[in-house]
């Protein structure tokens, strides 16, 4: 049950390769649900060039350690992944991972949708977008933001 | 007792600083701490406060050794 926090781009789907080879047994679970947030060229109509990501790092690590030990506890999983980078991000890159598996789908789905909404709402990062204009912090209540 | 400050993000910039120890001879909360280490500046309503990585409310006490932490709402994800 990790969390990992990488300074560097990373390839989601070589990471859900990698979990499921090295972290679980083959045919002991039978679905897998991802999500990938993707960083975006545009946000509130302006081109983003590309964006830092500062974040917390102790309190980081110790809430998303945290919340796959909460996820793996509420959800009936075989186990749950969180990769989040931090740093300077360019458009196209994945800014995070969050996977699950479990025996049946309901509660793959409901433990990925879990978690990126928790991380969403309480993981101590901070986007701040560099456009045309200038650089800008990210604020929660910008809707054009959601993933 | 001393307490270890720090600020993140837009109240880093805000406050100019990212890092401050405080000493403290009598009890005092989260809100005290803030108004001293950000040299009076009043607290935006939507800051929010973490004791040693766990979300506290600005009435919480700290004790010696507290690592006190203050930033505005997350963007992660």
């Amino acid at each position: 049950m990790p969390a990992i926090l990488l300074d560097k781009p990373f390839n989601p789907w070589d990471e859900i390769q990698a979990f499921q080879q090295d972290q679980l047994q083959s045919g002991h679970y039978g679905a897998t649900t991802s999500f990938v947030g993707t960083m975006r060229d545009f946000n509130i109509d302006d081109s983003v060039s590309h964006m830092t990501l500062e974040h917390y790092p102790a309190m980081t690590q110790h809430f998303l350690d945290k919340l796959c030990l909460q996820c793996n506890e509420r959800y009936a999983l075989d186990d749950c992944l969180i990769i989040h980078r931090f740093g300077d991000i360019r458009p196209g890159e994945p800014i995070v991972l969050t996977a699950a598996w479990s025996a049946h789908r309901a509660p793959s789905f409901d433990a990925c949708r879990f978690l990126m909404e928790e991380l969403k709402s309480h993981a101590p990062f901070w986007k701040k977008e560099i456009t045309e204009n200038g650089e800008r912090w990210v604020h929660n209540d910008q809707k054009s933001d959601e993933q | 007792m001393s307490i270890t400050v720090q600020f993140f993000a837009s109240l880093r910039e805000q406050v100019g600083k990212q890092q401050t120890t405080l000493d403290y001879e009598s009890p005092t909360n989260v809100l005290t701490v803030w108004s001293r280490a950000s040299d009076g500046t009043t607290m935006p309503d939507n800051t929010l406060c973490a004791i040693n990585m766990e979300y506290v409310k600005p009435d919480t006490m700290v004790a010696d050794g507290d690592e006190v932490a203050f930033f505005p709402p997350v963007t992660g994800g």
